[in-house]
């Protein structure tokens, strides 16, 4: 029965994923921390394809998340777009914009190389949206975002309910995993894992490595702009900390915990991360330090994760 | 624009000067942990905080900063012998991207456990009273203090090259970095070289850091910006060659120098414009060896 249970979830991985979070606000302590999960797990997701399958890893993803974060955030309070979709859009754009020329500067070196040159390409967006205060908020963050209803033809829905939000999110993120199912599963998925395993072999068949490995970059952003344009939606505010390094440092942690190289080892790091975050901020301030020490301990002990552990899924490299 | 006098210009080179000090002693330090072991190590800045830490701590106990500055940077490297030994240590053999994990989990907790015994506000260290005032340059007044860090950079960077360039265990350290298997093969322990290089690395991080206090004060996030353009001092140095660090860390220090002088708003942007362009031109770095440790 477990086996025929498993079976099914390994066949229908997305329905599977649509059918866990339908109920998921339900087993949460409360509905706004489920959609943390949600928008926090494709940010994860969006790393994993990078570093889980790609085996690329990246210390500059608040970049993209912050890009998508501030492209739709400037959008609806500065621009003052009326369309939710056009908003997304424009986040979305600037993160694959963004996700291009730096994954073209930091693909040019191979390697340990590429974590250092991502964090300092973050470090560089994040000193650009501190000074440009005009558009950004600088250190105040972005401030007066009003999220538009959504509409089709006459039918509007208004997004402010909490429950109405987390369904919206829920489709958007469903969709991005359906998404990132079919891209792992196409030939190009395979060249990417090809790529983790052995580069130099991949490169011998004949595949073009530099741009694989650049359409997989871009992607990453794309995945990570989306989960960072959500985040600016759900709290109305586009903080400067999304363009932190230690937002780069949350989603590698957050991966790691659920186990990279696994499909849905982000949303179970995600969820054990923020959970604990939570349980643990009440009563020590010390947070990070707990959060340091169990990575640490991950690193070194469990390195597949938590998800990868429990069905014996892949690690890193 | 600010009224230039060739004074003030000249000023702010020293200036610079003393900056690329810091960036070269880490830069090494991490370049020479890279070369030889491929470990990347994250903790670098948080190593360099404890290091002005140490420094404020014995400043007060002794009363010497000179007693501080030998002591502290020990410390700091014994710390990072305990580290290579039951942290990094087991890792050897699996990506080397685990070691970078394992030591960016290890600064979050060095930041936090400095926040917790030393607070979030930061301490000053006071420079030892023989260097307080300035000194006259002919052109212009110069903190004494910043001239003795210049001073010191000089005299541990010599010292280090002499060591490498004209010891034996020097010459077993940069066969290391070329081919540790063939080490390994002529019967020396590479296990022992590395335990060994990374205290050295690490140590130089503390001495950074105790050097960097009395100008900057030391608080626990205080690692946090100088360990990513360290970074990128390695990268545009080229990776593994130490004096491609030197030189990358002076010429940053000049850039940034000269851009807190001309246009301070740039400052904290031009180190990561530098590096673009560099990797644009010269993807390997100044002195790197294309292909080398990838």
């Amino acid at each position: 029965m477990k086996r025929r249970a498993a079976a099914w979830v390994r066949r229908h991985m997305v329905l599977s994923f649509f059918v866990v979070f339908a109920i998921f606000p339900w087993l949460v302590p409360y509905k706004s921390l489920a959609t943390q999960v949600l928008i926090y797990g494709l940010f994860a997701l969006g790393f994993n394809m990078l570093y889980g399958y790609t085996g690329l890893l990246s210390f500059g993803s608040a970049a993209y998340w912050g890009l998508g974060a501030y492209g739709t955030g400037i959008a609806l309070a500065k621009l003052k777009v009326t369309s939710l979709w056009l908003a997304l859009g424009v986040g979305l754009a600037a993160a694959v914009l963004g996700g291009a020329v730096v994954g073209f500067f930091c693909l040019r070196r191979r390697g340990i190389y590429f974590a250092m040159l991502t964090l300092a390409f973050a470090q560089l967006l994040y000193f650009v949206g501190f000074h440009l205060a005009d558009w950004t908020g600088g250190d105040d963050g972005l401030r007066g975002i009003a999220v538009p209803a959504i509409g089709l033809g006459s039918w509007r829905l208004p997004l402010d309910r909490s429950v109405v939000f987390y369904y919206f999110t829920l489709v958007i993120v469903g969709l991005a995993v359906a998404a990132l199912k079919r891209i792992l599963d196409s030939p190009f998925g395979a060249v990417l894992q090809a790529i983790r395993e052995n580069t130099d072999r991949a490169a011998a068949c004949g595949y073009d490595i530099a741009r694989v490995k650049h359409l997989s970059f871009v992607f990453y952003a794309l995945f990570c702009g989306l989960a960072g344009a959500l985040d600016a939606l759900r709290l109305t505010v586009v903080p400067i900390e999304s363009l932190h390094w230690s937002t780069s440092g949350q989603v590698v942690i957050m991966t790691l915990l659920g186990g990279a190289g696994t499909f849905f080892g982000p949303f179970v790091g995600a969820a054990t991360y923020l959970v604990l975050e939570d349980a643990i901020s009440v009563w020590t301030e010390s947070w990070p330090l707990a959060i340091g020490a169990i990575f640490m301990v991950f690193v070194l002990f469990l390195p597949k994760g938590i998800w990868g552990t429990l069905t014996g899924g892949f690690h890193g490299r | 624009m600010p009224d230039i006098s060739l004074a003030a210009l000249a000023a702010q080179v020293f200036t610079g000067l003393v900056l690329g000090g810091i960036y070269v002693l880490l830069a090494v330090g991490l370049s020479l942990i890279f070369g030889l072991m491929t470990v990347v190590n994250f903790s670098h800045g948080a190593l360099y905080m404890l290091g002005a830490y140490f420094g404020f701590v014995l400043i007060g106990r002794t009363g010497s900063f000179l007693v501080a500055l030998v002591l502290a940077p020990l410390l700091v490297g014994a710390f990072g012998l305990f580290v290579e030994r039951f942290l990094i240590r087991p890792l050897y053999g699996r990506s080397p991207d685990d070691p970078l994990l394992l030591t960016f989990g290890l600064s979050l907790v060095l930041v936090e456990v400095a926040r917790l015994i030393w607070g979030k506000i930061g301490v000053t260290l006071d420079p030892p009273p023989a260097s307080a005032g300035a000194v006259n340059l002919g052109f212009t007044y110069f903190p004494s203090y910043r001239l003795f860090v210049i001073a010191v950079t000089a005299v541990v960077l010599v010292g280090l090259w002499l060591f490498l360039e004209k010891t034996n265990v020097g010459l077993v350290i940069r066969a290391g970095s070329r081919d540790p298997l063939m080490v390994r093969a002529l019967g020396f322990d590479v296990g022992r070289i590395w335990f060994l290089v990374f205290g050295i690395g690490t140590g130089l991080a503390g001495l950074a850091g105790i050097l960097a206090g009395p100008m900057r004060g030391a608080y626990a996030e205080m690692g946090v910006t100088i360990i990513i353009e360290s970074f990128v001092v390695v990268v545009v140095g080229g990776m593994g060659s130490l004096l491609g660090a030197v030189i990358s860390g002076l010429l940053i220090g000049q850039i940034v120098g000269l851009t807190t002088f001309f246009a301070p708003k740039l400052a904290e942007i031009i180190v990561f414009v530098f590096m673009a362009l560099v990797l644009l031109f010269r993807p390997s770095g100044l002195l790197g060896e294309a292909g080398l440790l990838e």
